[in-house]
């Protein structure tokens, strides 16, 4: 699939912002005035900034508005209501938290749940996809989450969960690569059965339709760099669980050090979710023998 | 809007012969025409005339080759658009409620005053039927000729979708596969008619015709050429031996 920089913006960005809004919520850290409202303003800034980043893909964003009406069977719609109404419940329960020194358990807890359904949401736009075999399974919204909860433990400063979460993060995209591998083999698809010609013998493409490209093509069948996946991996978990995990357990943590293990983590961030497009095979590819 | 109806009226749909298909891509171009000056908006081309043109289909013809251990191969064109799913996974995905299968008769449909142009649903579809149109900005997919098939306004022999009424070699069937008398659901029956991708779950309505049996594969394959044993003489001789030595 192809790896459309707003899209990797936006679920890594808004990714961390809910991420810190479930710490938040919790009453993680425990501070209040400025600093409660500085915590705050990143959350609310890392998701808004994420949610408008989703729309520049759109090739019509003027009927934008009609994207909340769907939510009884739209994994996309059911996300941006969510997102709207996670925002809408942080923004009180922290104006509230922050400048008037009231911070209310019950509401911080709504908006970490809903934090989090946002998350889920994202991820099913994609876990529920038959036709791109890598992401139709359980450990991509589980992956989603885990991403987001230890990207918020880094931000809101919770070193000992942000561990623990990083280690999860490390072992399950560790299963997700090595069964994504072959997910689309497993998936039972072939150039036979999406020709039905698989009767005949052996089929391969004798002629495309078409010399010049096509949406298809650049949209679902996005070969473009993936040579490099196999180091890219290394790099992303280097960056995104290891580095930052050993900066924690080997240094005394300060600003100086979580501003190392923010950018470790989100460059580490960016390739793991670079790769999770550009190496999702989508049966379409197979008409083009392709994958 | 995006909730599939459980059971449509008709079943409109084709019936694509594999076995008669001659790869001319008429139905491309025809479908390209019509639909390019009728629904909604047109069937826009980037850069037409430039280096690197690319445009907007909503059927491509592509040809396969099958071949079995030890046989000929078999050349199969094989003509691709909106397979009209019974269990279509483009219409529930959509967010707006622009994607939606009608329940009179089955046809899937965009709404583009709808459509945010998202794409969402032609990731959804196994078949790369639906393409987003990069000058309009929303989705373009087949129609089943939805302006042509109740327009009384045509002449009756042209009340079917543009592909099928183009095809020279009469390798596209249009009909009612909710009716098992009808002619698309007899040559189905007839003629072994088969889904693709029936591993995604989507029950397509449209059905491939597979290529008929050939009583023997091999038989117009010609013995191979001896190899060339005897002394070449004459000039050719002198340039073979010349050649030799060098």
């Amino acid at each position: 699939m192809h790896p459309a920089p707003s899209v990797i913006i936006f679920s890594t960005i808004s990714g961390l912002g809910f991420g810190l809004m479930l710490f938040l919520g919790l009453g993680l850290p425990d501070v209040n005035g400025w600093v409660a409202a500085v915590f705050a303003t990143v959350a609310l800034g890392l998701a808004v900034i994420g949610l408008l980043a989703s729309t520049f893909h759109l090739g019509n964003p003027k009927n934008a508005i009609y994207a909340f009406s769907q939510w009884k069977t739209s994994w996309l719609s059911r996300e941006g209501i969510v997102s709207i109404l996670t925002l809408g419940t942080f923004f009180i329960y922290a104006t509230l938290w922050a400048f008037m020194d009231m911070r209310i358990p019950a509401l911080g807890y709504l908006a970490s749940a809903l934090a989090m359904t946002t998350v889920f949401t994202t991820s099913m736009i994609y876990a529920q996809l038959k036709s791109v075999p890598r992401w139709n399974t359980a450990v991509t919204p589980l992956l989603f989450l885990l991403y987001a909860a230890a990207g918020g433990a880094l931000l809101s400063n919770q070193m000992t969960v942000a561990l623990i979460l990083l280690g999860l993060v490390f072992a399950f995209q560790s299963l997700a690569w090595m069964q994504g591998d072959t997910a689309l083999t497993r998936s039972g698809s072939s150039i036979e059965t999406a020709t039905g010609l698989g009767g005949l013998g052996k089929v391969r493409l004798l002629e495309k339709p078409h010399s010049g490209k096509n949406y298809l093509l650049q949209e679902m069948v996005y070969v473009v760099g993936r040579k490099h996946a196999a180091k890219l991996r290394v790099l992303s978990l280097l960056l995104v669980a290891l580095l930052p995990a050993l900066l924690i357990l080997l240094t005394e943590v300060n600003h100086v050090i979580v501003a190392v293990i923010m950018l470790s983590h989100i460059i580490g961030l960016f390739a793991q979710r670079w790769l999770f497009f550009a190496q999702a095979e989508h049966v379409v590819g197979l008409y083009y023998d392709a994958r | 809007m995006t909730q599939l109806p459980t059971s449509t009226e008709k079943k409109l749909g084709l019936v694509i012969d594999l076995d008669t298909c001659v790869g001319c891509h008429a139905c491309e171009i025809s479908c390209k025409g019509w639909n390019t000056v009728e629904y909604g908006a047109p069937l826009s081309d980037m850069d037409a005339y430039g280096g690197d043109p690319s445009g907007t289909f909503l059927n491509r013809v592509h040809t396969f080759e099958a071949k079995a251990e030890g046989c000929a191969s078999q050349t199969v064109h094989f003509p691709k658009s909106c397979l009209h799913c019974e269990d279509a996974p483009c219409v529930p995905v959509c967010p707006t409620g622009a994607s939606y299968k009608r329940e009179e008769d089955g046809i899937v449909l965009v709404n583009e005053d709808k459509c945010m142009g998202c794409g969402l649903c032609a990731w959804a579809c196994p078949y790369g039927a639906r393409e987003l149109d990069q000058m309009a900005g929303v989705m373009k997919k087949c129609t089943l000729c939805v302006d042509r098939i109740y327009n009384d306004n045509l002449p009756e022999e042209d009340r079917i979708p543009s592909c099928v009424r183009t095809c020279p070699a009469g390798a596209r069937h249009f009909g009612d596969f909710a009716d098992p008398e009808s002619n698309v659901s007899k040559l189905v029956a007839e003629r072994g008619g088969m889904d693709l991708m029936p591993e995604q779950g989507t029950k397509p309505v449209n059905k491939y015709l597979p290529p008929r049996p050939k009583a023997d594969v091999n038989g117009t394959q010609m013995p191979a050429l001896e190899a060339q044993s005897e002394e070449i003489t004459g000039f050719l001789g002198w340039l073979d031996r010349t050649l030799e030595k060098i």
